[in-house]
């Protein structure tokens, strides 16, 4: 599948169109409604929470969502990461399945702003 | 004076328990005068021996086969009195304790012949829920509790608990009963809870132990146990109390008992060439930074440490062993700034290299790997007590951290010199520079806080409730209240030390020390008690895997009527492990398992989801849960805490995101 990436990648270099979209095995149908199942199947919510939201303590202080790193950034650190997360190889976590969970990522809505949170505001 | 050992007075073919009706006790009171050896010489003349050759009256058959109404059967003093003198001089306020036939003897004598006073008895459901609160309560109060145990069995309950209090730097006194003497001691049971040397269980991890065998040997090895395990670095001390010594009555052959005075022994306190050295390091310093642990044990420390900080305008990392410094202040910082320090001192770290490296568990092969977080050339300065007390088997030194000065000296007690020394040093020309970095710690500071607020505002209103939110919605409710955040089980992502403004030396009380799961609601407890005492309002982020560990804590803290609250952070799984073979498995290239779990098979608590509030609740608390969605959150906590202040315990069961 790295293959398939680095094909589309400069695919998408060389005809210019965003990368996001043209990738392989299905991306163009990710499901955000499955990436949330994904998440939790895989694990992904033990360090970083099931909104992403992340911790200090177990994603570094890590926030995944919302706004995501960019697919390309994104796949490329969840296959290759030589820090604290261990990398999920495609054996592990196919590559549909990673696209739906980076959809869920993408379809989290923005915080709150913290004015609005009492709490926080004090 | 002979040495004697237990019962061996006894001697061959004489009935144990005719012994004991007919002994004389011999001797005058001690030269102290404590008030069971006073007792001793009158009652000798009491139960003085029947001549054997008189057939037996009603009265001596009576007296053979039960206790009498109006005369003791031990026949004298029991020298388990004689040890309640001695703890009595120590000003020990409670004792909780699983109760154990083994220390049968002085317990009776605390209870009836003590009082039950200094020390009161707790009633505890486990042995390491015994030491926990006694550990709790330490960090609360600063002074230590005696615990009683078993020898045997019960202390090998008590391990992992007083693994915890030598680790965190804890004194905890521990006494195991434990019956030495195999020619008279029972068979069955008690000889199963019998050792030649129980202590030798906990040799590695305390600081000192003793095996008295004498009632005067005893008073001698309380008072230094005392002293010992209150000398910095504080520690737990074991000392074995034999069932005989207990049991029997006083028999002073001839020397007068008397229990040592006890004299607290100085802390020992940094060399001055050292302290010189390492003041002119951080005079001479342009970003000099302060790494702060288990440093500071009382308001004066956090005061001095404060003064320190200001004088060199350093910023300071509180690593979260003790609250050192206020979370407040503009010099308050993320372990982060160490990167680029040109001057690091570490004062009672519990791992200096951790502070200054890094481990990524993610190296070639499954090993991790290792990276410095600080620059070439950066001078490192230490400050820990534990140098002077360092056993070989268990590995709480952590990894070995080479430094540029280091004073196995007490880092609270070194301050005033240490500051001092500083003050001497800053030349005049450096006044700008060190003005410049208040004003670059204020705006980082600011900067910080903005951060940490958007932090905290991520997945504010989901469901598992974010930590993030549990944490401040407790706040709400306890912000006007002389708080104590007692313990933090599990794991919060460090939100309450991020966001409340912590300021005060009990507003945290710091972690377990070895990380033995199952400090939380113990030592919340026991902190408990000594706040309850002082006036203070107790709260605790308690966590799931920690109370299932020994949540009859739950009933002594309702039975003795210490005011708790304790929020739980319930994310149903033991989630350290959780990660860890998520972990594995990833690099293993294999698919976590999870059978009908969210987590891997064997980290979840759930199926059936444990209802923690009806457990609080059948052991007399007053509770509320399970708590999920977090509007329901702060009305509960609001509740939760107006029964506290009543002077009950309270839990919170919420179902929380994992970190």
């Amino acid at each position: 599948m790295r293959h398939c990436f680095r094909g589309v990648g400069l695919l998408a270099l060389f005809i210019g169109l965003p990368f996001v979209g043209l990738m392989c095995d299905g991306a163009l149908a990710a499901s955000a409604e499955k990436g949330k199942i994904a998440f939790m199947k895989y694990g992904c919510w033990q360090c970083h929470g099931t909104q992403g939201q992340g911790s200090v303590v177990t994603s570094g202080g890590k926030v995944l969502a919302p706004d995501p790193l960019p697919w390309e950034g994104f796949s490329a650190f969840v296959r290759g990461t030589n820090r604290g997360m261990p990398p999920y190889s495609e054996k592990v976590l196919p590559n549909d399945d990673l696209a739906d969970i980076h959809a869920y990522l993408l379809s989290i809505p923005k915080a709150k702003d913290v004015k609005s949170i009492p709490l926080l505001s004090q | 004076m002979p040495r004697k050992i237990g019962r061996k007075e006894s001697g061959l073919g004489v009935d144990r328990r005719k012994f004991l009706t007919g002994v004389a006790v011999a001797g005058a009171a001690g030269a102290v005068a404590p008030k069971a050896t006073q007792a001793a010489a009158g009652a000798g003349a009491a139960t003085a021996r029947m001549p054997s050759a008189l057939p037996p009256t009603a009265q001596t058959i009576a007296a053979e086969t039960m206790p009498p109404k109006d005369m003791a059967r031990i026949g004298g003093v029991a020298g388990s009195d004689f040890m309640v003198d001695a703890i009595k001089t120590l000003d020990i306020k409670y004792l909780p304790a699983n109760c154990a036939s083994s220390y049968r003897g002085i317990h009776e004598s605390l209870i009836n012949y003590g009082g039950n006073k200094m020390p009161e008895f707790l009633t505890c459901t486990h042995e390491e829920s015994a030491i926990g609160m006694a550990h709790g309560y330490f960090k609360a109060a600063g002074k230590p509790l005696l615990s009683l145990c078993h020898g045997t069995v019960g202390l090998q309950h008590a391990t992992m608990g007083i693994y915890n209090a030598w680790c965190d730097r804890v004194p905890v006194i521990v006494m195991g009963g434990n019956d030495l003497d195999a020619a008279h001691r029972p068979p069955g049971v008690p000889t199963f809870h019998s050792a030649q040397d129980i202590n030798a269980l906990v040799r590695d991890f305390t600081k000192w132990d003793d095996t008295p065998v004498s009632l005067q040997h005893f008073a001698q090895s309380f008072v230094r146990a005392y002293k010992i395990a209150m000398t910095p670095p504080f520690g737990p001390v074991m000392i074995s109390l034999d069932a005989g010594l207990q049991q029997e009555p006083i028999r002073e052959n001839g020397e007068k008992l008397s229990i040592p005075k006890y004299t607290p022994t100085s802390p020992p306190q940094g060399d001055s060439g050292a302290v010189k050295e390492a003041a002119r390091l951080l005079a001479a310093a342009q970003n000099p930074v302060i790494v702060v642990d288990r440093t500071t044990r009382s308001e004066n420390g956090v005061r001095l440490l404060v003064q320190l900080a200001e004088l060199l305008q350093a910023r300071v990392v509180d690593m979260g062993g003790r609250m050192n410094f206020p979370k407040t202040h503009h010099l308050s910082a993320p372990l982060s700034v160490v990167n680029n320090a040109d001057v690091v001192i570490g004062m009672e770290l519990a791992d200096f290299w951790g502070v200054v490296n890094s481990y990524i568990d993610n190296g070639e092969h499954g090993i991790g790997h290792n990276e410095t977080k600080i620059k070439p050339g950066t001078k490192l300065i230490s400050i820990s007590a534990v140098e002077l007390n360092t056993k070989s088997n268990y590995q709480d030194f952590q990894r070995f951290q080479p430094v540029d000065v280091a004073m196995a000296a007490d880092a609270e007690t070194t301050l005033p010199s240490l500051l001092e020394a500083v003050k001497s040093a800053i030349p005049a020309s450096a006044k700008a520079a060190i003005e410049k970095r208040a004003e670059a710690a204020k705006k980082a500071k600011a900067e910080g806080r903005a951060r940490t607020l958007k932090l905290a505002a991520l997945a504010w209103d989901a469901s598992p409730i974010s930590t993030a939110r549990l944490v401040m919605e407790t706040w709400a409710q306890i912000k006007d209240l002389d708080w104590s955040l007692v313990a933090s089980s599990g794991n919060v992502s460090n939100w309450p030390n991020r966001l409340w403004p912590m300021s005060k030396h009990y507003h945290w009380l710091g972690t377990s020390g070895g990380y033995g799961v199952g400090y939380g609601a113990p030592a919340s407890v026991g902190a408990a008690l000594a706040n309850r005492d002082l006036g203070r309002f107790s709260v605790s982020i308690q966590s799931d895997g920690d109370l299932m560990y020994a949540p009859g804590v739950l009933w002594t803290a309702a039975r003795h009527k210490i005011p708790l609250l304790a929020v739980m952070h319930n994310n149903r799984g033991y989630h350290q492990e959780l990660m860890h073979v998520q972990r594995l498995s990833n690099f293993r290239n294999r698919v976590a398992s999870l059978g009908n779990d969210m987590g891997p098979i064997g980290t979840s608590i759930m199926n059936p989801d444990i209802e923690y509030h009806k457990l609080a609740e059948s052991m007399g608390w007053w509770s509320r849960g399970p708590i999920k969605d977090p509007a329901q959150l702060g009305p509960a906590i609001k509740e939760a805490v107006t029964v506290v202040k009543s002077g009950q315990p309270a839990l919170v069961n919420v179902w929380t995101q994992p970190r």
